[in-house]
């Protein structure tokens, strides 16, 4: 790691032109480290990707209601849904894979497809700058490690282009493997070699197809990070695509939801699992419990007691009388066992500042983990709400719990549905 | 560095299926399938010219020939002829597999192999040896005359059935063979468990599952008899393949047409069984192919060894006996006459079936790349008329190019074009089913990331596809190349004048009965046919 960090160190002091050089100086050190500067880095940064409500139906089914979206120069955009919900076809679209029937995509300024039918514009795949890693990796099987790096830039100067195909082999860690065929690759490695591939031709946008759905799990998790170095040492533009949350919380800029064709909220990782600004964003990352209650004078009654208006984000007094689904996590929620008969305390009589908020209720189902304990509590409300105990803290079924709300952070909320 | 290998092999075939419904990588071009809709007209072409001629014959001339008694008795010899060759060949063959694969037969291998093999002899040069060893001045006959016993004779239905049993029944070994080895047997085992016998657990479990392998071989063997012409045609016994070659040769062509129109209304029902019934994807979801010994033959492995002994000796044997016995008996009894073989029939056989290689994977090409890259209707429809060489015999073929020929392209008619066109249509199947399927093989992923590596279609066919779809091209080719060699029918009638090959030579010779001249060709084309089904089973194995 440390000397891919000097690589891009050096080249941006080399040339002193900060506004050609779109490489972020040693972003990789950032990985799972402080978002904040993640952030602020891309947000100033040209647009290099633009998706205009953009759609795509095939006869009558609809696979792509409507995606508006712009990816920043340098950033690693997630677009994380549920299977079938249309983020794969966005991304083919934005390769010229499959055509829009409407709205506009534009890369590095240039619209590649706009419109439908007769005045429509498409540029074919082949003279877009975007590339495209495959979710198999898509390797041709009659060509060698080096050949396929080749591939997409066979009209180099063959001086330059082995030079390119050295550069990117080495980027990803596979110096020696250019006279190897794909065949003897491991599944890590097939992916390293379809990455060097499709950076070679400097596309404008990367593209990534579930890049880790066909590793294995223990493997996954070193990739996402080495993924998220490779790209970041070569400061391309990347989107790439999965329905795994953490996959998505964990490497990228940014994170899209989409849900049935459409884009349900874009932000930073950490906004996103915190503020989820629908029910579905909210049920879709994290296991979301949901508390109901209504608003009256500044505070909502739930199954934990007595919510105030101000622990609850963006709640005010003009909603009063408003029904409300209150979010909670299992790590927001903390059991602690009764003894039978001893009641543990009136929830009416707890405060009202949030925290410190509690109610009783049985435990009716755990999964367990193996680090830690799940446990679904029954709230005497009727709310079935999920705690996160470390595995250490072992409770039977059907045992009477108070359940603690421990967030130090405002909560969301959702009208009731 | 990362570590073990993942193996993504496991996911593929569902993963494709997935993208086949979804995608439209390589998405074959507008003008691929022009190409494929005129390469597919083109094959059809011959059945218009034949219903163009049938026009031709008067509706009460029609009715006439259609009913006379022998348009009757040739369509029962042939009816007859299909029912008894398959029903022996459902007798012999499903039992000859059940000891091949479930009992613990000695050389239980060799077997397998020896029982298939008569499949690699051509129907005419099989029937031709055993004219040759049975028939009036035959071999045999020979031998036991002066010991007073007389053969009766091989011509007519009873040698016709029992040659074309000889060389077809193991398409229903293989097939049931096939069936048998993917059957699970632990199946057997539970029957056995719930304390039923061997021989009602094989009607109860095995029977069932395997029927439809059994059925698949015996359409086979119903379709191969019907469209046979060199058995029939030698045992002197008429059936719709030797009345057609007979009339069109008396130029009698309105009889020969409607006879070829029955013949194909008889196939199109043969078919129509095939489709319905189905060889039905037969394998369950036992996965496991077994040659585990399920049943100990004890005393029965005598009369099972005898069993395969005299099918082996009749059906191999015989053949190749007298075809070294001819080899080496060159006396002056066996090669009179002025039919003297050259070598360069064999030259001309190989350089025309060469071109008709080359032509039908040229042609096979567009039609298996549109119908396996695209799920549409239209896929379908181009290549499934591409389908019509299998369902329509070599001598009704023969028939409606030399109509076409002799009608509307004189110019063309006896030259090794149209031979070559004749072929083209009779063998494409074989082209366009390997190479489709070595199509439907390459990732379409293949295409889109050549695509968006900026390989334009063309370019990214060039580099990805062709490179991957070459060893099932070759393959195809090699198929059409030594089918070519064997076909008999359609070289008859088509060939031009002075034009010798290896097939029309051993019919020459035979006709003059001169039988002598043909053991070096008919060993060659063994060879040949042997070759071709080794290609076969290494394409049905990857």
């Amino acid at each position: 790691m440390t000397d891919d960090t000097t690589a891009t160190t050096r080249e941006s002091t080399d040339g002193g032109r900060q506004t050609v050089d779109p490489r972020p100086v040693g972003d990789d050190r950032t990985v799972g480290g402080d978002r904040t500067t993640r952030r602020d880095r891309y947000a100033d940064a040209p647009p290099v990707l633009e998706l205009a409500d953009v759609r795509r139906e095939y006869g009558a089914e609809t696979a792509v209601e409507s995606v508006d979206l712009t990816v920043r120069e340098g950033e690693l955009l997630t677009l994380l849904g549920p299977s079938g919900c249309g983020k794969t076809t966005t991304l083919r679209l934005i390769a010229g894979l499959d055509r829009p029937t409407g709205g506009t995509v534009r890369v590095a300024g240039d619209t590649v497809a706009a419109g439908a039918a007769e005045h429509a514009t498409f540029v074919p795949p082949e003279d877009r700058d975007v590339g495209m890693v495959f979710q198999e990796f898509a390797l041709f099987p009659h060509l060698t490690v080096g050949e396929n790096v080749a591939f997409g830039i066979d009209d180099w100067p063959d001086a330059d282009r082995e030079a390119r195909v050295e550069e990117l082999l080495a980027l990803v860690g596979l110096g020696d493997y250019g006279d190897r065929t794909p065949e003897d690759l491991s599944g890590g490695q097939r992916q390293r070699v379809a990455l060097a591939r499709s950076l070679a031709p400097e596309p404008d946008v990367l593209l990534l197809d579930e890049p880790f759905s066909n590793l294995d799990v223990r493997l996954r998790t070193r990739m996402r990070e080495e993924v998220r170095r490779i790209l970041k040492a070569a400061g391309v533009t990347a989107v790439s695509v999965t329905h795994d949350q953490e996959e998505a919380l964990s490497i990228s800029d940014r994170v899209a939801v989409v849900s049935d064709g459409r884009i349900e909220q874009v932000g930073r990782p950490e906004t996103v699992f915190e503020h989820p600004e629908s029910r579905f964003v909210a049920e879709f990352i994290g296991q979301a419990s949901f508390l109901s209650g209504t608003l009256s004078d500044g505070r909502v009654d739930t199954g934990l007691g007595t919510l105030h208006v101000d622990t609850l984000q963006g709640l005010t007094d003009e909603y009063d009388g408003a029904a409300v689904d209150v979010l909670v996590r299992p790590d927001d929620l903390r059991a602690t066992p009764v003894e039978a008969g001893g009641a543990a305390g009136s929830p009416d009589a707890s405060e009202v500042s949030g925290v410190g908020v509690a109610g009783d209720g049985t435990v009716v189902g755990r999964e367990y983990t193996g680090p830690s304990f799940v446990y679904e509590v029954e709230l005497d409300s009727g709310d079935l709400v999920r705690c996160e105990h470390n595995h250490a803290s072992e409770f039977d079924l059907d045992r009477r719990v108070r359940v603690d709300l421990t967030a130090d952070h405002t909560l969301a909320w959702y009208p009731t549905e | 560095m990362a570590g073990s290998g993942a193996d993504s092999g496991v996911r593929r075939p569902f993963e494709r299926l997935r993208r086949l419904s979804t995608t439209a990588d390589g998405e074959p071009t507008a003008a691929v399938a022009l190409l494929a809709a005129a390469v597919s007209a083109a094959v059809l072409s011959p059945v218009a010219w034949l219903l163009l001629r049938a026009a031709e014959v008067g509706v009460s001339d029609a009715v006439r020939l259609l009913v006379s008694g022998n348009t009757l008795s040739v369509l029962t010899n042939s009816v007859a002829l299909v029912a008894v060759v398959t029903t022996a060949s459902v007798v012999l063959g499903v039992p000859l597999a059940v000891l091949t694969v479930q009992t613990d037969l000695p050389f239980r291998r060799f077997w397998t192999v020896a029982v298939a093999l008569p499949l690699v002899v051509p129907s005419y040069v099989g029937a031709f040896a055993f004219v040759s060893a049975f028939g009036p001045r035959g071999v045999l006959a020979g031998v036991l005359a002066p010991l007073g016993v007389e053969i009766p004779t091989i011509y007519g239905f009873g040698g016709a059935a029992l040659v074309l049993t000889a060389f077809v029944y193991p398409y229903v070994f293989l097939t049931t063979r096939a069936s048998l080895l993917s059957f699970d047997t632990a199946q057997l085992e539970a029957a056995r468990t719930l304390d039923t016998g061997y021989r009602t657990a094989f009607r109860r479990i095995v029977l069932p599952q395997i029927a439809p392998g059994v059925t698949a071989g015996a359409l086979l063997v119903a379709l191969y008899t019907l469209s046979d012409f060199g058995t029939p045609a030698i045992m002197h016994f008429d059936t719709f393949t030797r009345a057609i070659f007979l009339e069109l040769n008396t130029f009698a062509r309105s009889h020969a047409t409607l006879l070829s129109l029955q013949l194909l209304g008889v196939t199109a029902v043969i078919l129509a069984l095939e489709s319905r019934i189905g060889p039905g994807e037969a394998d369950g979801y036992g996965s496991r192919t077994s040659t585990d010994t399920v049943v100990e033959l004890g005393w029965w492995t005598v009369p099972a060894l005898c069993l395969l002994a005299a099918v082996v000796i009749v059906t191999l044997g015989v053949p190749v006996g007298i075809l070294g016995l001819w080899l080496v008996r060159s006396g002056p009894g066996y090669a009179a006459g002025g039919l003297a073989f050259e070598w360069t029939f064999g030259l001309n056989s190989a350089a025309v079936a060469a071109a008709a290689a080359l032509v039908t994977t040229l042609a096979a090409v567009p039609v298996a790349y549109y119908s396996g890259r695209t799920d549409s209707r239209l896929g379908w429809l181009i290549e499934r008329p591409t389908y019509v060489g299998y369902a329509m015999p070599g001598v009704v073929l023969g028939l409606a190019l030399v109509f076409f020929g002799t009608k509307y392209a004189p110019g063309f008619y006896q030259t090794l074009p149209l031979l070559i066109f004749a072929y083209v249509v009779r063998f494409i199947p074989q082209a366009v089913g390997s190479t489709r399927s070595s199509v439907m093989g390459v990732d379409r992923a293949l295409v889109g990331a050549a695509r968006t590596l900026g390989e334009t279609p063309r370019r990214a066919f060039r580099r990805v596809t062709l490179p991957l779809i070459a060893p099932g091209l070759v393959a195809g080719a090699a198929l059409v190349f030594l089918t070519t060699m064997k076909e008999l029918p359609a070289t008859l009638l088509l060939q031009p004048a002075g034009f010798t090959t290896l097939v029309t030579y051993i019919w020459r010779v035979q006709e003059a009965g001169y039988y002598g001249r043909a053991a070096l060709p008919a060993l060659v084309l063994v060879a040949i046919s042997s070759v071709s089904m080794l290609v076969i089973l290494r394409g049905e194995n990857t």
